[in-house]
């Protein structure tokens, strides 16, 4: 019986790094900010999709580099903020600078390809997004802002739900070499 | 160094990437500035898709509104020309082109008569944050609009503006928890408060002592004190008030934001109005004389300073009034009892006798 290194399994994740075109790289972002601009004008409850949120945990895990999350994150961040203009400029940003991180950091020790992966971290990131948020404008702004956890968990759960046919459509959108 | 940075690569540039945005919110708190160029831009890049994506939503809406009125209109057609009954089909017409009225019309019409000069607008999105009521209108600088001008609709106050680009503004929902408006009740003038956003459901009006007269179904309007609001617009109906422990617990429903938000008016010069319950500043008001004491015209007044009697006072002096009439002197056990059931005059029987002769030296009138 012959072992495998896991050299070669670390080997075998990086080679699955998956490219986009520029195009995708800067219209998807700007598609998902731009549903959150204009989108829950219309349909109210659908303001709690956070799909920038959710795209930025997508291309941080298809990249499987922690760098490559960060400066996405904190473009998408920082866009969002400009966007909001009762903040000041940096709290999504940081906030999604972090998701960026970490979601690259976990695509390269764990296999995210599948559905179940996806949505546990869908889930996760949701949370600590808005965990990482509201500490944010706690500590930062000093803004007597209460987290509801329930309320998080319900959203964080609906979600996961949506990044899963959503990270499915993206896949399609890949380089294929 | 270098051995450092390429072992710890990502955590470096996570580190400079936390660090430089840390940076920016240190700066933009201790100035109190805004890093404007960069929402100059970020405006400048969704704004236009933004409205393209809202004229293709008005497009794609109008034609197949009208497609369906058409189809409508065409069945109708056939069911009254079945029964030729032409007053019907007027009606009808008459009754569509009332429904289907636009609502810029209305807008239309409350700008021409409105005495405040107004600019009507169109939303053309939100605010990312998801917990902030942020619209964005398609008015900028270039329309004179400036930031803190009032934001209100026919029906009432909607928000103000807090963000002015050159041709959006951003807009600051009623809803919101940051808002705020100095507003007074409509029924009873001198019942001032403050109109507060809470997020999501009703506002309240805070700072309402649980002294003043404020009931479930009052309006408020805009008091004009904020020198943002014009005095006189609505600004929300009472559905809940209650006294609480710091003042009264008013919660309203918000009147100018109830019918959605399509289009609204910003307010480019303000004309305050007058409430319409008021009464004028300067008016008399009538007051009767305040009222003697019950069929004691020729008692005696208690000594209070000419304070009102109260029902013991007047029971006191009416039995002294008989105990008098009837000779008779309290505390002693020498004369009998009153008889209570007299009245005091009739009880007299000094009353029934002539008056006597004036004494020597004096004169009668």
């Amino acid at each position: 019986m012959t072992e495998t290194p896991a050299a070669f399994h670390e080997s075998a994740r990086k080679d699955r790094v998956s490219k986009f075109n520029w195009i995708s790289l800067v219209g998807i972002p700007l598609a998902a900010i731009l549903f959150q601009v204009y989108v829950p004008r219309f349909v109210t409850y659908l303001s709690y999709l956070e799909l920038p949120l959710l795209v930025t945990v997508y291309f941080s895990l298809a990249r499987r580099s922690p760098i490559t999350g960060v400066l996405f994150g904190m473009c998408v961040g920082l866009a969002q903020d400009s966007l909001s203009p009762q903040h000041p400029l940096g709290m999504f940003g940081i906030a999604k600078t972090l998701v960026g991180y970490f979601a690259g950091y976990v695509s390269q020790r764990f296999e995210v390809e599948n559905s179940g992966v996806r949505l546990v971290l869908a889930f996760f990131f949701y949370f600590f997004h808005q965990f990482f948020y509201w500490f944010l404008r706690s500590a930062l702004l000093s803004e007597a802002v209460s987290l509801e956890l329930g309320q998080t968990i319900v959203l964080a759960a609906l979600n996961a739900a949506v990044a899963v046919p959503l990270f499915r459509v993206l896949d399609k959108l890949r380089i294929t070499e | 160094m270098e051995f450092f940075l390429n072992r710890y690569r990502n955590l470096s540039v996570l580190l400079v990437a936390i660090l430089a945005q840390l940076g920016l919110l240190a700066y933009q708190s201790r100035t109190g500035q805004d890093v404007r160029l960069i929402r100059v831009w970020a405006v400048a890049a969704v704004t236009p898709m933004a409205r393209i994506l809202e004229a293709g939503r008005g497009s794609t809406s109008h034609f197949f509104r009208d497609y369906f009125v058409l189809l409508g209109v065409r069945e109708e057609n056939r069911r009254l020309k079945a029964e030729l009954d032409r007053k019907e089909l007027d009606n009808q017409y008459l009754r569509e082109q009332l429904s289907t009225a636009d609502r810029a019309k209305s807008l239309s019409i409350f700008q021409q008569s409105s005495k405040s000069t107004t600019l009507a607008a169109h939303v053309i999105g939100n605010s990312t944050d998801t917990e902030a009521h942020v619209i964005l209108v398609d008015r900028g600088s270039n329309d004179r609009v400036q930031k803190g001008m009032a934001v209100i609709t026919p029906e009432g106050i909607v928000g103000k503006v807090i963000n002015v680009f050159s041709s959006v503004s951003y807009i600051l929902s009623v809803e919101d928890p940051n808002f705020a408006a100095s507003v007074v009740s409509e029924k009873h003038p001198s019942v001032h408060g403050t109109l507060k956003g809470h997020g999501t459901g009703p506002v309240s009006i805070d700072y309402v002592q649980n002294e003043e007269m404020v009931d479930p179904g009052d309006r408020f309007v805009a008091s004009g004190e904020d020198l943002i609001f014009p005095r006189g617009t609505p600004a929300c109906q009472v559905t809940v008030a209650r006294d609480g422990r710091k003042g009264k617990e008013i919660y309203a429903i918000p009147s100018g934001i109830q019918n959605g938000l399509d289009d609204v008016l910003i307010v480019i010069e303000g004309v305050h109005g007058t409430i319409p319950n008021a009464p004028p500043a300067d008016q008399t008001v009538h007051l009767l004389e305040p009222p003697g004491p019950d069929g004691l015209a020729d008692t005696e007044v208690p000594a209070q300073g000419g304070a009102r009697l109260t029902d013991l006072d007047r029971d006191v002096q009416n039995t002294r009034a008989i105990g008098a009439a009837q000779h008779h002197t309290f505390g002693s056990k020498d004369s009998p009892a009153p008889n209570y059931n007299l009245p005091p005059t009739a009880s007299k029987p000094d009353d029934a006798k002539p008056a006597p002769s004036p004494a020597p030296g004096t004169q009668s009138p």
